[in-house]
């Protein structure tokens, strides 16, 4: 395996490993809110949220990038801002890779906590327990198990993500091109060989990390409960 | 000690229109059908439920009255929910320093080796909740809520999902408390024996109305409540322990209007104790009975006579010294010997149940 080759797919890793912990961050309390509601809002952030699932990733891509260029509002604030713009950089990849593996975090977070139900926060709050407490203490760790499920899906995700960078990074080595992106150079220059030995980590990495996320929810479901 | 309580709530299937001042010391129970609208009166006090009209003030403290909502975390009461509740992911120990750790340590009242102890889960503590039968699971979460200090301890039908083994051991537990601890409790049950068991208080909530609200043996006599159509209603009077009789396996107890016999007790002389009689087990007779196997019988003066359900019987209500106890009697018999409110007689008891463990 050439170095171009370990640099894209440590390129992969760095994104992988960013987005799952900003998604994490980010969609918990997003997931928690979405948990309790039952309004026609969250019929509008459900369908947002999940549109990532369906949509072309080269639509995203497009849309992204039309955003983050000079002529987009986000690449004008910006460049107002004297910061560089996104596109076409490894900032632009954790935005895009970010908006891509959305669904991924924010559902199984959703359905963990909603899984919880209300006996368990109620009872904490007749223990004195504040809201906030309520949270870390009770709905955190009850909704564990779909934490791990949302990081490792998030994760594998964004390794395999190809059209999303591919509109956004530009394919620059060394820089935006990923693992995924590699794989495709080298099958159109028909180098079948390369192609084959990363295809290999990625598929050897992604079937790892399901097999960690079925292990665990299977450990970890309570007696009698169903999946 | 007081709660006053005034919820107003409409909803499609059912209404509560609740008016009424408790006296926020000994057991109060809720009495009534299911649907009656008990356990949402109790989630109004405890704030778990909130209702657009309400006032709900405990002691000087108000706790609900227009905008203003003074939410769970802060009232400081104690809830045991009907079924388990304990949480998932932690042992029993991790549950019960769950609600010490949240109280400020000059303010708590109950130690963790006290609770543990009073509700003998002393084997339990590594466990599970997944592990514990359904009587263990309710004997935790009521050891989890004395251990938050609680003003107030609110049970909802706690023995409701239990087998009459757990039962009657959780009853004997709850007694206990009562009489340890200074902790007012509002018992939700609609299991009559219960409610006789622990009661001080009686609050009868029918179709989310108040019905009747006084001290237990008060509304256990009162004739126009439907509480008597209930196939055990009777009464309970309160009698001390004053002597026992191993050779005939016997006790003796003292109440106001004499001296009663039960089955051969464990309990010390001068225990004092609740017992039980039912309408359908007490008798009349004008004359002390001779010759009788009946070894109860007090005198008593009729106060009234109402009907029953079934139309071939009358319920007559005695004053037997200062207490109430109700008797069952054929239509025939009232008739036969002339019973009328304020003549004299004598009551035959021919069960008399210590409800004490």
């Amino acid at each position: 395996m050439t170095s171009a080759d370990l640099v894209a797919l440590w390129i992969s890793c760095q994104l992988a490993i960013l987005t799952t912990l900003l998604l994490l961050l980010l969609c918990t309390p997003l997931a928690w809110w979405l948990a309790q509601q039952d309004s026609r809002a969250r019929v509008i952030i459900d369908a947002l949220v999940s549109l990532p699932l369906v949509l072309p990733p080269t639509v995203l891509g497009f849309y992204l990038l039309i955003l983050m260029g000079p002529a987009g509002w986000l690449g004008r604030v910006l460049h107002a801002l004297h910061l560089p713009s996104p596109a076409f950089s490894f900032s632009g990849l954790v935005i895009g890779s970010m908006l891509y593996s959305l669904p991924f975090v924010v559902q199984p977070l959703r359905d963990a906590f909603q899984a919880i139900g209300r006996r368990a926060l109620e009872v904490a709050a007749t223990l004195r327990a504040s809201p906030m407490d309520r949270f870390f203490s009770i709905a955190v760790p009850l909704a564990s198990r779909g934490a791990i499920t949302a990081a490792v899906l998030c994760f594998a995700h964004t390794m395999g993500e190809f059209g999303v960078v591919l509109m956004i990074g530009g394919n620059i080595p060394g820089r935006t091109q990923t693992a995924s992106i590699a794989i495709f150079n080298h099958a159109e220059s028909l180098d079948y060989g390369a192609a084959h030995r990363l295809s290999a980590i990625l598929l050897a990495i992604c079937l790892l990390l399901l097999l960690i996320v079925y292990s665990i929810n299977r450990r970890l479901r309570p007696a009698g409960t169903p999946v | 000690m007081s709660l006053a309580l005034r919820v107003a709530l409409r909803r499609a299937d059912f209404s509560l229109d609740v008016n009424c001042e408790l006296r926020a010391s000994g057991v109060t129970a809720i009495f009534g059908r299911s649907g009656g609208g008990k356990t949402t009166l109790l989630r109004c006090i405890a704030g778990l439920e909130r209702v657009g009209h309400a006032h709900i003030r405990f002691n000087d403290r108000v706790w609900q009255d227009g905008s203003q909502f003074v939410p769970t975390h802060r009232r400081s009461v104690g809830y045991v929910f009907q079924e388990s509740s304990l949480f998932a992911h932690l042992d029993v120990r991790g549950n019960l320093e769950f609600a010490l750790r949240r109280v400020p340590e000059e303010q708590r009242r109950v130690r963790l080796d006290e609770a543990i102890a009073w509700l003998g889960i002393q084997g339990l503590l590594r466990h599970r909740s997944t592990q514990l039968s359904g009587g263990e699971r309710q004997r935790v979460a009521i050891a989890r809520a004395l251990l938050s200090s609680p003003q107030l301890l609110l049970l909802d039908e706690p023995l409701s999902s239990l087998d009459e083994a757990s039962k009657s051991q959780l009853l004997a537990q709850l007694e206990h408390l009562r009489d340890q601890l200074s902790i007012p409790m509002i018992y939700v049950s609609h299991a009559l024996g219960e409610v006789m068991r622990l009661a001080d208080q009686l609050l009868l909530l029918e179709a989310g109305r108040v019905q009747a609200l006084g001290p237990l043996q008060q509304i256990l006599t009162r004739t126009d409540l439907p509480l008597h159509h209930e196939l055990d209603a009777g009464t309970v009077i309160d009698a001390i322990i004053e002597e026992h009789d191993p050779a005939y396996h016997l006790s003796y107890v003292a109440t106001s209007g004499g001296r009663l016999t039960v089955a051969m007790q464990s309990l010390p002389v001068g225990r004092h104790v609740r017992v039980r009689i039912d309408a359908r087990d007490v008798s009349l007779a004008l004359q002390p009975a001779v010759g009788t196997s009946i070894s109860n019988i007090l005198a008593a003066r009729v106060l009234e006579l109402s009907a029953d359900r079934d139309p071939a019987q009358m319920l007559v209500k005695l004053e037997v010294g200062s207490d109430a106890v109700l008797a069952r009697v054929t239509r025939r018999s009232v008739a036969q010997l002339g019973i009328v409110p304020g003549c004299s007689l004598y009551a035959q008891i021919k069960s008399v149940a210590l409800m004490e463990p």
